[in-house]
């Protein structure tokens, strides 16, 4: 076994500088080089503010704004330093309890039966940056009555916001949560035509 | 289920045989120390690291000595990632200040680490420094996973040569194995990685104000880097807490495919090498084909269940077409969401895109079953090939037994000897997963921890055990595992998995190596057609049908009859 020591150790220390250093600094530098806004995490900013990432999703509550799917990073949800799914099982009375919570509360804010199923489960990450097309549809009339615009612009703002498939087949229909905010707050206050 | 879901699944997985296939010729190349187009750069340096660590690299060594090198490497690996961990708050790279690690969860760490488990009783945004993550936590996950490859190159020897006393030098295989194999496809793996999205960064976190003025903290990090060795290692140890679900981990469909394609792409690729090691090829594709016709049955399974979705949130008044979505993301869709979970689950990877805890009741008991079935479809890099030869040498025994001849697998004389090793290592297995299992339902400390009461809460035991001894890492993570109990046990879990395993299977190879190739005769049930993969397919799931059918039947099979019953818990 002594034998093996010299060995062992010189072997450590080469392949920790390698493998551990020189290969992760190196695909920093070529990334931070290459795609730098990819490498810093993909932010978007408006007006000289850090808004949040185009890939990580983030709580909204007002009636002004689209929703995200429940989240269970962190004990308020959508901590982008905690990720975490709820860890709950299929039969748990906590989920149904959760969920039978979300639907009710849905409801109450112009939701129509049934309830699309990401609209009340938490997802894998708690960061999911996605709605599905049926949730987002579900929210159009809250947003319009909220904003004072009318649905169809809005609705016309969700279709443009809609990602499908990459040739039908990689990807799900899905809906940028911030991306579609960020476009409402764009778009033509009320009267402007 | 769906046809496009379905087509999904092929097209990964065809591109992962047609890319395993050119990776496997590459990989025999290596390691019978051919030319290959990377050798005029990669040479000198190989040269040097063995020079400056006084490594001899024409001497060859016996299955002893290879296998105490083996454990001396590792061994020192393991010493030096605790040390670091314990230490990190005094050493640099530490942008967020995060304290040492307390020294039952850096002995778990360390211990997951160096046997390529990479089990994470911590959330890594929130525990590890960057130091940790890349001089600590990649090393390993590079070394953990050459140290699998060199030890199936080494058994595959052993069928290879005759009356041989040697199986290569384990130096030399894993200097290789790191050097020609697992860096330069990192370093395309990372850069396809960082393209689609996934950030490489040193700093630690940013700031962002929402839109309606609250503040969130991102954290960021060198994380393409360690995604790329984490999925072509199956070591599965992810940068964040939520692993590859994170959206820094996995932003979309196209770092998805990527990312399954490259944890299957090793284990897979050694069944070619194998092949042609043995100078064979139908040996190596009988093998392949074994694992995959599981595989795909496995994915089917899970596929099925997760796209039915959940009963109990339809009568709440909920849509369920999509299928179950708790614990999962949007952008992954139920098709590869399902083979996500199958392959990380069939490999010794544990990477996850899906909360497995949240898994239905039969598609959560299929990761559990698959691990319990040792890691072998196609099992961790290195690990797999050497845990399926050994159900192949059961196998031509049971086949043998049947005719009464002498078993034979590959001109190699199957006898007494080899198999009580290879029954010494199938049984340490469920030896170390139903003892620790059986001792925490009993334990009152122990159920503390657990998150779903019930069936699930015996299944969340189950799993963290099967997940630690197979060294696959993955969890059905409400489990609390982060407390004194389960780090020390989990921890040993995983030593035993790994390490008393490999003795066994090495001393079986030594053993074999030592013995004449007998040639091809009448009498010689060929390990290559379609009774000979029936019977490893039998044999496998006998095997883990009678260890674990009754801890099963009480987890996840009455779970699933309760749903339909409509009890909750």
């Amino acid at each position: 076994m002594l034998a093996h020591v010299r060995p062992a150790l010189v072997m450590m220390v080469l392949f920790t500088l390698l493998t551990g250093l020189a290969y992760p600094l190196a695909m920093t530098g070529l990334a931070q080089l290459v795609f730098p806004s990819a490498a810093n995490g993909s932010l978007m900013i408006r007006a000289n503010t850090i808004v949040g990432s185009e890939l990580v999703g983030q709580s909204f509550t007002s009636d002004r704004y689209f929703w995200p799917r429940p989240s269970a990073a962190g004990d308020k949800g959508y901590n982008a330093a905690s990720s975490s799914g709820s860890n709950l099982g299929p039969l748990s009375k906590k989920l149904i309890e959760r969920v039978n919570g979300d639907v009710a509360a849905l409801h109450k804010a112009g939701a129509t039966s049934p309830i699309p199923v990401d609209a009340v489960t938490a997802s894998a990450s708690g960061l999911d940056p996605h709605i599905s097309p049926t949730f987002a549809a579900q929210q159009v009339a809250r947003i319009a009555a909220a904003r004072k615009i009318p649905e169809a612009q809005v609705r016309e703002l969700v279709e443009r916001a809609t990602e499908q498939p990459f040739l039908g087949l990689f990807g799900e229909r899905r809906i940028n949560v911030l991306r579609l905010n960020l476009a409402l707050d764009a778009a033509p206050p009320p009267g402007a035509g | 289920m769906t046809p496009v879901g379905w087509l999904q699944i092929a097209l990964v997985l065809g591109a992962v045989l047609v890319c395993a296939w050119q990776l496997g010729l590459y990989m025999a190349r290596v390691f019978q120390a051919e030319k290959t187009f990377l050798t005029p750069v990669l040479l000198p340096v190989e040269r040097a690291f063995y020079n400056a660590a006084g490594i001899r690299f024409e001497k060859e060594q016996s299955w002893l000595t290879y296998t105490l090198a083996m454990l001396a490497f590792n061994a020192l690996g393991f010493l030096v990632l605790y040390a670091l961990m314990r230490l990190q708050a005094l050493l640099p790279l530490n942008p967020q200040g995060f304290a040492g690690v307390a020294p039952d969860l850096a002995f778990n760490t360390a211990m997951s680490f160096a046997t390529n488990t990479n089990w994470q009783a911590y959330g890594g945004e929130t525990t590890m420094s960057h130091l940790v993550q890349m001089a600590g936590l990649t090393v390993q996950n590079f070394l953990s996973a050459a140290t699998g490859i060199a030890l199936a190159i080494a058994v595959t020897r052993a069928f290879a040569r005759s009356s041989a006393q040697t199986l290569g030098n384990f130096w030399v295989d894993m200097t290789c194995a790191t050097l020609y194999v697992l860096l330069p496809l990192s370093v395309l793996v990372a850069i396809t990685f960082a393209l689609t999205g996934v950030p490489q960064t040193l700093a630690g976190s940013v700031e962002a104000t929402t839109l309606e003025g609250a503040k969130q903290t991102i954290a960021l990090g060198p994380v393409a880097s360690q995604e790329a060795i984490k999925q072509l290692g199956t070591n599965g140890g992810g940068f964040f807490n939520a692993n590859a679900a994170h959206p820094f981990e996995n932003p979309n469909a196209w770092s998805n495919a990527l990312s399954i394609w490259s944890m299957l792409l090793v284990a897979t690729a050694l069944t070619f090498t194998f092949g042609r090691m043995v100078g064979d090829r139908r040996q190596g594709l009988a093998l392949l084909f074994a694992m995959y016709a599981l595989l795909i049955a496995a994915t089917a399974v899970v596929y099925w269940a997760e796209a039915s979705g959940n009963p109990l949130l339809a009568k709440e008044g909920v849509d369920i077409a999509a299928g179950n979505m708790e614990g999962k993301e949007i952008r992954f869709g139920q098709a590869l969401s399902a083979l996500y979970v199958v392959a990380t689950t069939g490999l010794s990877c544990g990477a996850v895109n899906t909360m497995h805890n949240s898994l239905m009741p039969l598609g959560g008991s299929v990761p559990l079953f698959l691990m319990q079935l040792g890691e072998i479809l196609p099992g961790g890099v290195g690990s797999g090939l050497y845990g399926m030869i050994v159900v192949a040498l059961l196998t031509v025994f049971i086949a043998g037994l049947m005719v009464g001849r002498t078993p034979e697998y590959l001109g190699k004389k199957i006898e007494a000897r080899e198999m009580k090793l290879a029954m010494l290592a199938v049984l340490i297995l469920p030896l170390v997963i139903l003892g620790f299992s059986a001792a925490s339902a009993m334990l009152p400390k122990a159920l503390e921890s657990l998150a779903n009461p019930g069936p699930r809460g015996l299944t969340e035991i189950l799993y963290a055990y099967s997940s630690a001894t197979g060294n696959n890492g993955s969890a059905f993570a409400g489990l609390s595992a982060n407390t004194t109990w389960y780090n020390t046990t989990l921890g040993i879990a995983m030593l035993l998995g790994r390490f008393a395993y490999i003795v066994p299977v090495m001393a079986i190879a030594g053993a074999l190596a030592a013995k004449k190739k007998v040639p091809v005769s009448p009498g010689t049930f060929p390990t290559h057609g379609p009774l000979f993969i029936g019977l490893l397919i039998g044999v496998i799931l006998i095997l883990g049908g009678l260890q674990y059918f009754p801890a099963l039947a009480l987890g996840p099979i009455v779970e699933h009859f309760l749903m339909h019953a409509g009890k909750t818990f």
